[in-house]
């Protein structure tokens, strides 16, 4: 640390503004196909919804699995917000995420005492609580769904979807994530050095849901409709998927998880039944060689790239 | 005013009294030993005392406040600070953040600093580092700051979870055998390291051990437990002499 500017962050920022510069350009010049755009957009929900999904179970090491339920709770309320009040999209992004961000605060309460499987079962009980409420309410479509003009854009996903990684990040590299990250370590120890372990759980939690609820916002304001059944525990596997894939633990993990799924995914989209074969498949592999997911619990960095013996030459000042 | 005072303390587990009617005054700057043989209860008793386990009976008086009921975290908060007996490190993190994280109870920034990098999240990192870095200085870690904590040596993790402890800035620092698994000359320096740290932070130590001599060497009262129960205290001298200890320790026959 010390220095607030370093290498790594600077080219991180080029490729980021890189990467933004030529999705951007080729939609303007028209020659990105319409399903590639649509790749691209979904890769900046998966990565909001991964690295969120990450904060608590990789950082915190609470295993939940109801992450699809907040992304419905963001993409309803955005929805709402939309359609029935003709709100602006950023109001309806930012209520979304935090009327998502409330729930998790209320199921984080009674359900961060269970631990472990206990945990799991909870959320997932959750996210599927959620969607068959919402599958029952006629004011949101029910089954048939609830249809949303389209109103987001590449510019909008890529930046919420960098905004949130930072902010995500930030908050890691924090003593408030370090207090997290304790928790996973070891819960007993945390607690006797004086770190509020509940407290931090929820607040993982909380955040966790936030930006959950913001993807889903996102999510509503480009397809067209959403409906219940998008929001299954399918979903929410999807996304656990993606986490475990990039490395529990492992922001960069989590992003390259997104893309890798999200991608894969896409490019079986023409043989929808093999789809979730090749996830087992692609998890199997993974299982034997990496066990710890692709990148483990590090970060992706400069120094990755250089000679193995060199040990971190760029990231240490 | 005693620092720590215990009161008819008493923990149960279905019919099992671990600890029972367990009475110890600590003043201000003193450094006790709390001995018995295996299975005494001495772990119970530091469970019970930094909220781990909750008191069945009894009270827990520190800096004349009662301790019932608080959370482990709480009562650190309070200034009592331990090391566990099997140490209990954050060992996949670098030693440095594992005295970090000691230091968050008393963090300067919130969270909203946190994650829009204001400036008081870059002073009070600062801060926290600096402190860190002087803690390991102290216990000759600094050079390894940066390493995984399980890849020190099992001497120094003992020495980083001690530091970690003092982290949390305690009056009251509470060690679960300090000496298990070091050989005599580590024993030695340890002795030398609890004296020091007592001067140095102004610390209240009671300690946990099964190390006679070291036991012997450092404290300057003794209190002896035998089935949760306190059979004697005083100075080391009249401890060793005391039959009660001898019998607990080798049997009665010897006796």
């Amino acid at each position: 640390m010390g220095k607030r500017i370093n290498r790594q962050s600077v080219v991180t920022l080029l490729g980021v503004l890189l990467v933004y510069a030529i999705v951007q350009g080729s939609i303007l010049m028209d020659i990105l196909p319409p399903f590639i755009a649509l790749t691209l957009i979904q890769v900046c929900i998966f990565i909001i919804l991964s690295t969120s999904l990450n904060l608590i179970n990789g950082i915190t090491g609470q295993f939940s699995i109801g992450h699809a339920g907040f992304m419905a709770i963001g993409a309803y309320m955005a929805a709402i917000v939309v359609v029935k009040f003709q709100g602006p999209l950023m109001l309806a992004l930012l209520a979304g995420a935090l009327v998502s961000a409330l729930a998790g605060f209320l199921i984080g309460l009674p359900t961060l005492r269970l631990k472990g499987d206990y945990l799991a079962i909870a959320t997932l009980g959750f996210g599927e609580i959620v969607r068959i409420i919402f599958l029952n309410m006629e004011y949101v479509g029910g089954a048939s769904g609830f249809s949303v003009p389209k109103t987001i854009t590449w510019t909008w996903a890529f930046w919420l979807m960098v905004i949130s990684v930072i902010i995500i990040r930030n908050f890691i590299y924090s003593t408030h994530g370090r207090a997290c990250i304790s928790i996973r370590e070891n819960e007993i120890a945390a607690d006797v050095m004086g770190i509020n372990t509940t407290k931090y759980k929820i607040m993982a939690f909380t955040i966790g849901a936030f930006f959950a609820g913001l993807a889903g916002g996102i999510y509503a304001n480009y397809l067209y409709i959403i409906q219940p059944l998008t929001f299954s525990f399918l979903k929410s596997f999807d996304i656990l998927v993606m986490v475990v894939l990039g490395g529990l633990g492992s922001l960069t993990g989590s992003i390259l998880g997104a893309v890798v799924m999200t991608v894969v995914s896409a490019a079986l989209s023409g043989w929808p039944e093999w789809r979730l074969v090749i996830t087992a498949i692609l998890l199997i592999v993974m299982m034997i060689f990496r066990p710890k997911g692709l990148l483990g619990t590090k970060e992706f960095s400069l120094s990755f790239l250089g000679k193995k013996g060199e040990k971190n030459a760029s990231s240490k000042d | 005013m005693p620092l720590l005072k215990i009161e008819k303390l008493s923990k149960s587990f279905g019919g099992l009294k671990a600890v029972s009617n367990l009475n110890i005054e600590i003043n201000e700057g003193e450094l006790i030993g709390l001995i018995g043989p295996n299975g005494a209860g001495k772990t119970t008793a530091f469970n019970l005392l930094t909220g781990v386990y909750e008191q069945s009976e009894g009270k827990i008086l520190f800096q004349d406040k009662d301790m019932r009921g608080l959370k482990p975290y709480h009562v650190t908060q309070r200034g009592m600070a331990r090391t566990f007996q099997n140490i209990r490190l954050f060992s996949d993190l670098s030693v440095i953040d594992n005295v970090k994280i000691a230091y968050h109870q008393r963090s300067s920034y919130g969270v909203f600093s946190a994650f829009l990098r204001l400036p008081s999240y870059y002073a009070g990192e600062e801060e926290m580092q600096q402190k860190a870095m002087e803690l390991l200085k102290i216990f000759n870690l600094d050079h390894k700051a940066e390493e995984i904590a399980k890849n020190l040596p099992y001497g120094e993790q003992r020495r980083l979870e001690i530091a970690r402890a003092l982290g949390t800035e305690p009056k009251l620092l509470l060690l679960d055998e300090p000496a298990a698994g070091m050989n005599p000359q580590e024993t030695h320096d340890l002795m030398n390291l609890i004296r020091w740290i007592r001067e140095k932070f102004k610390l209240t130590i009671l300690l946990i051990e099964h190390d006679m001599s070291l036991v012997m060497g450092v404290c300057e009262r003794i209190y002896v437990l035998d089935y949760g129960m306190i059979i004697a205290q005083g100075a080391p001298d009249e401890i060793k002499s005391n039959p009660k200890v001898i019998e607990a320790y080798l049997g009665e026959e010897v006796v």
